[in-house]
């Protein structure tokens, strides 16, 4: 649907086929502001967690009682960065929530998960699957017609991040907001108290970091220029101008 | 066609917007009519602060209560953060076991009053196990006993224009430190909102606030305000300090803590 819906005009003009845009308006703009916002939720988030960098399980923890992990970090009380760093993280997290939540509705609607996201039963094999492996780290990268698809690694990570990660670290968030819970105290009480949720909440955010580092790696490496273009106006699958 | 196109995107997308404008203007009136706009909305930041602080009243207009816990689950350590006052007022009135300290109501009340620490004793009480969380990252359970602020309120009598409840703490020194602290409406009127004396079955402890603290269950723990002297019933919270609603967001604390 979304290869027929854009700029016509072009498409007459340069008949390749690779020039049809590789990602819809609204994944492109979804996309750059949920970067945006995930820029000031880690920022944030580290200001926060830095009052106090030990993490613990269960309802309630503090200095004088046993924690589950102690970050290696300083705690940072008299600086002046949480006050601020709360409000970020809030804005922010509202900027996620909201767009997030039209990208997942667009998605489900224009049936971009089905088509482009979630891997084919053919493709969720031990051989397929190593293969991608093994291109990946052999950093072997696929021609322009292969990579108009996604391959079954980048399917997996995707559906990880949309619908694991990214529900995960917004209740661990609101299980940790008391209004939220006295409305629904489920939230809270399914990831085994208040501590326990800021402690998954911390490590989704790792795994966040983690993917972001891995996806912006692998950007650089098969071509930053054609990426970025791809994400920003849609026409990146062209041969480099040289 | 190309250019039906546009011209029909063009009208869809202008109609779009006004409608978006117009949605927005009806959404403020509506909001600042029922209460969804906090003192601290101003700025970029307030953006956010609006949004949680409008969804989380819209979400809890039952009255819904913050989860209680069991005897067992009480801390062994309930940490404090910040010293008692060291104003002399303050630390005359705990000399003297605060037996001449003072609650006084005043404000948009039929009846200003001020009560003694034995009279609050003396009302219908509560006691309620609840999770406290400070805004640094760490968390306790405590009992907390005391008379519910709602019953107070009913006895000097609120006048209909209230909109916030406003406390002040005895300050640390200097009188322009001044801390103070307010709720909204709901809050205030929340069975779970505390004005609290005890704590884990005893007197409550000097540094916990003695002898009078707020406990407000379901905001962050800063909320709960200590060393409370007096209550204020208002309609605005525009002239009182920086006009933000209390001393937290002076310090860059949002006004609401629900988070």
């Amino acid at each position: 649907m979304a290869e027929s819906a854009y700029l016509p005009g072009l498409t007459i003009q340069n008949s390749h086929v690779l020039d049809a845009p590789r990602h819809s308006a609204l994944v492109r703009i979804t996309h750059w502001i949920t970067a945006i916002s995930f820029l000031g939720l880690f920022v944030s988030g580290i200001a926060i967690l830095l009052a106090h960098p030990r993490l613990y399980w269960g309802e309630t923890g503090v200095l004088g009682t046993p924690s589950l992990f102690d970050l290696p970090l300083p705690f940072v009380l008299k600086l002046q960065i949480r006050g601020p760093g709360r409000s970020l993280h809030y804005l922010s997290a509202w900027v996620f929530v909201l767009t997030g939540s039209l990208y997942v509705l667009s998605g489900l609607f224009t049936r971009h998960f089905q088509k482009n996201l979630v891997p084919s039963r053919m493709d969720l094999g031990w051989k397929p699957i190593m293969r991608a492996v093994s291109n990946h780290l052999h950093l072997k990268w696929p021609t322009e017609e292969e990579s108009r698809s996604y391959n079954v690694l980048q399917r997996l990570t995707y559906v990880a991040v949309v619908f694991l990660l990214s529900p995960l670290i917004i209740f661990t968030g609101l299980a940790m907001s008391p209004a939220v819970t006295s409305v629904f105290p489920v939230i809270v009480n399914v990831f085994g108290g208040q501590q326990s949720a800021r402690t998954i909440h911390f490590f989704v955010a790792a795994a966040l970091v983690l993917f972001l580092l891995v996806h912006i790696a692998m950007v650089c490496l098969s071509g930053f220029k054609n990426r970025m273009r791809a994400m920003i106006t849609a026409h990146g699958a062209g041969r480099e101008p040289s | 066609m190309s250019s039906t196109l546009s011209r029909r995107k063009l009208i869809t997308t202008g109609l779009a917007a006004a409608a978006g404008a117009s949605g927005l203007g009806v959404a403020a009136v509506l909001a600042q009519r029922y209460g969804l706009i906090p003192p601290d909305h101003g700025g970029i930041f307030g953006v956010g602060e609006t949004l949680t602080y409008a969804s989380q009243r819209l979400l809890m207009s039952h009255h819904s209560l913050a989860r209680e816990f069991n005897r067992s689950d009480i801390s062994r350590v309930a940490p404090i953060n910040g010293e008692p006052p060291e104003g002399e007022t303050y630390q005359r009135l705990l000399v003297g076991r605060f037996a001449a300290w003072r609650l006084t109501v005043d404000g948009l009340v039929v009846r200003p009053s001020s009560f003694t620490l034995a009279e609050l004793k003396r009302f219908p009480s509560r006691s309620q196990i609840t999770h406290q969380a400070c805004e640094e990252g760490w968390s306790f359970i405590a009992e907390w006993i005391g008379v519910p602020l709602s019953y107070v309120l009913n006895l000097v009598g609120v006048r209909p224009q209230a909109k916030y409840v406003v406390f002040w703490a005895f300050e640390n020194g200097e009188p322009a430190k001044a801390w103070w602290g307010s709720l909204d409406m709901p809050e205030a009127w929340h069975p779970q909102t505390l004005l609290a004396y005890g704590m884990n079955g005893q007197e409550l402890p000097t540094p916990h606030g003695a002898p009078l603290r707020l406990r407000v269950p379901r905001q962050l723990g800063y909320k709960s305000v200590k060393y409370i002297y007096r209550i204020t019933v208002t309609d605005t919270v525009k002239n009182i300090g920086k006009g933000l609603g209390s001393s937290t967001p002076e310090a860059g604390y949002s006004w609401y803590a629900g988070i």
